[in-house]
């Protein structure tokens, strides 16, 4: 089967629809599909529905699907630095579900696994927990969290080979391979596509079998917060 | 009184050797800068990161290599990196020793609050309360009271929950009290300040 694209349009061709569910990798600015995101904003997809840590600042990662009014609700775990989002949140144009971030991170791990609930100690006690099943183990009590399963993943990898093996470069990996897992179909966009059997299978960090569709491309890898010391 | 280094050097004072530990954003991030002589202590960044090195030097910036503040940081010989849903598989699971992190509220049995304040604005709570359920230690740094003088050690906290009965140790401007049955322990006071200060500034109950 073909995996290899062109582009990131042809990547997307017959795969987006209105009202969809999409779970995006990143955190932050660091590892986001800039190049997919861009093309879903050409494409136009509206009633959009992301399960991604952050949204991007006003004009870059998901803060371009704000600004054309295309995202529906954002499963979050931090939205702090997006002006529009907030504006956008406050007069009721956008819905917002907040995720305690390792939640999110195990719901898309979950949801790609076949694991369709999980429970955890995180958020008891907390506005978190309103509603869900509380259980004890052991004398302590944990909440369940459901399983995230998303119509379409899209993720940022460093180099893929054709049979979608992928390798992320540092902490640009974060939520991309939970997302990778957690999409009925994932879509990588990388900065370079290698020669089958040039990665050291050793150390491919998600293999294959996760990514039906990559392609290749030119990242603008924008930094939110330069810090420097002195030298 | 302890200004925001003095308190960063003594939660510094918190760490053990071999530790690895989670620093918060604000006065926690400046813990790094004080790491006692002779303790090797690991920094984890939530964002999937073990081994967590200083700011680079300018024109070494590297946009795939931030911390959770998502600040340009560096590597160190022996950094690891993992995803989001490993770096929280260590944190929940209890392998982080301790999270040193800022607070608005903390109360007398424990409970954090400082990720919301109802009719502001709501950023979200990012991976503080999963760090409060799962880490070792939790250790609060923050100021003894808000900018109105009203104290953050409570009965009760008035704001949304981060956790409940997470808090361990708090060290603010005043001194260093900790979380034990019955109330608050104070275990320090910071120089230039009076026990009565310290409890006249503290709404939560204080216990010998």
């Amino acid at each position: 089967m073909k995996k290899v694209y062109g582009s990131a349009a042809e990547a997307l061709e017959g795969v987006l629809f209105d009202g969809m569910f999409i779970a995006s990798g990143g955190f932050g600015l660091c590892g986001i599909p800039e190049l997919l995101l861009e093309a879903i904003k050409v494409a136009g997809t509206k009633e959009l529905t992301f399960a991604s840590n952050n949204a991007g600042v006003d004009d870059f990662g998901i803060g371009i699907l704000l600004q054309t009014k295309q995202v529906k609700k954002m499963i979050s775990s931090y939205v702090g630095e997006n002006a529009e989002f907030m504006r956008q949140y406050l007069s009721g144009e956008l819905e917002l579900e907040f995720n305690p971030q390792g939640t999110l991170a195990e719901r898309m791990r979950a949801g790609g696994c076949g694991i369709p609930g999980f429970y955890t100690k995180t958020g008891v006690g907390t506005v978190i927990a309103d509603g869900k099943d509380h259980k004890d183990f052991n004398g302590e009590t944990y909440i369940m969290e459901e399983g995230i399963v998303a119509d379409l993943a899209i993720v940022k990898a460093w180099k893929a080979d054709a049979t979608g093996n992928l390798v992320f470069r540092k902490t640009a990996r974060n939520f991309n391979p939970p997302a990778a897992m957690c999409g009925k179909i994932c879509i990588v966009e990388v900065e370079e596509i290698v020669e089958t059997g040039s990665l050291d299978p050793d150390a491919i960090h998600l293999p294959g079998i996760y990514v039906h569709r990559i392609f290749q491309g030119d990242h603008e890898k924008r930094i939110e917060q330069r810090t420097v010391r002195e030298a | 009184m302890w200004d925001r280094n003095q308190m960063a050097e003594r939660a510094a004072q918190e760490l053990q050797d071999g530790w690895c530990v989670n620093l918060g954003i604000g006065i926690p991030t400046l813990v790094s800068n004080y790491i006692p002589e002779g303790i090797e202590v690991t920094l984890q960044s939530e964002n999937g990161m073990l081994g967590m090195g200083p700011f680079p030097i300018s024109g070494e910036e590297d946009a795939d290599l931030i911390n959770a503040g998502k600040q340009t940081i560096t590597e160190l010989p022996q950094t690891a990196y993992f995803d989001s849903a490993e770096s929280f598989g260590m944190i929940r699971g209890g392998k982080i020793a301790m999270a040193i992190l800022g607070a608005m509220e903390v109360t007398e049995n424990g409970d954090l609050a400082n990720w919301m304040i109802p009719g502001k604005l709501v950023k979200g709570m990012g991976g503080a309360m999963d760090l409060v359920a799962g880490v070792g230690r939790v250790v609060v740094v923050m100021d003894h009271t808000n900018k109105h003088g009203v104290s953050k050690l409570l009965k009760e906290c008035t704001l949304p929950l981060t956790g409940k009965s997470v808090v361990d140790r708090i060290i603010t401007n005043l001194g260093v009290l900790d979380v034990v049955e019955g109330g608050l322990k104070i275990v320090e006071i910071a120089d230039g300040v009076s026990e009565g200060e310290l409890r006249a500034a503290t709404e939560a109950t204080i216990v010998k």
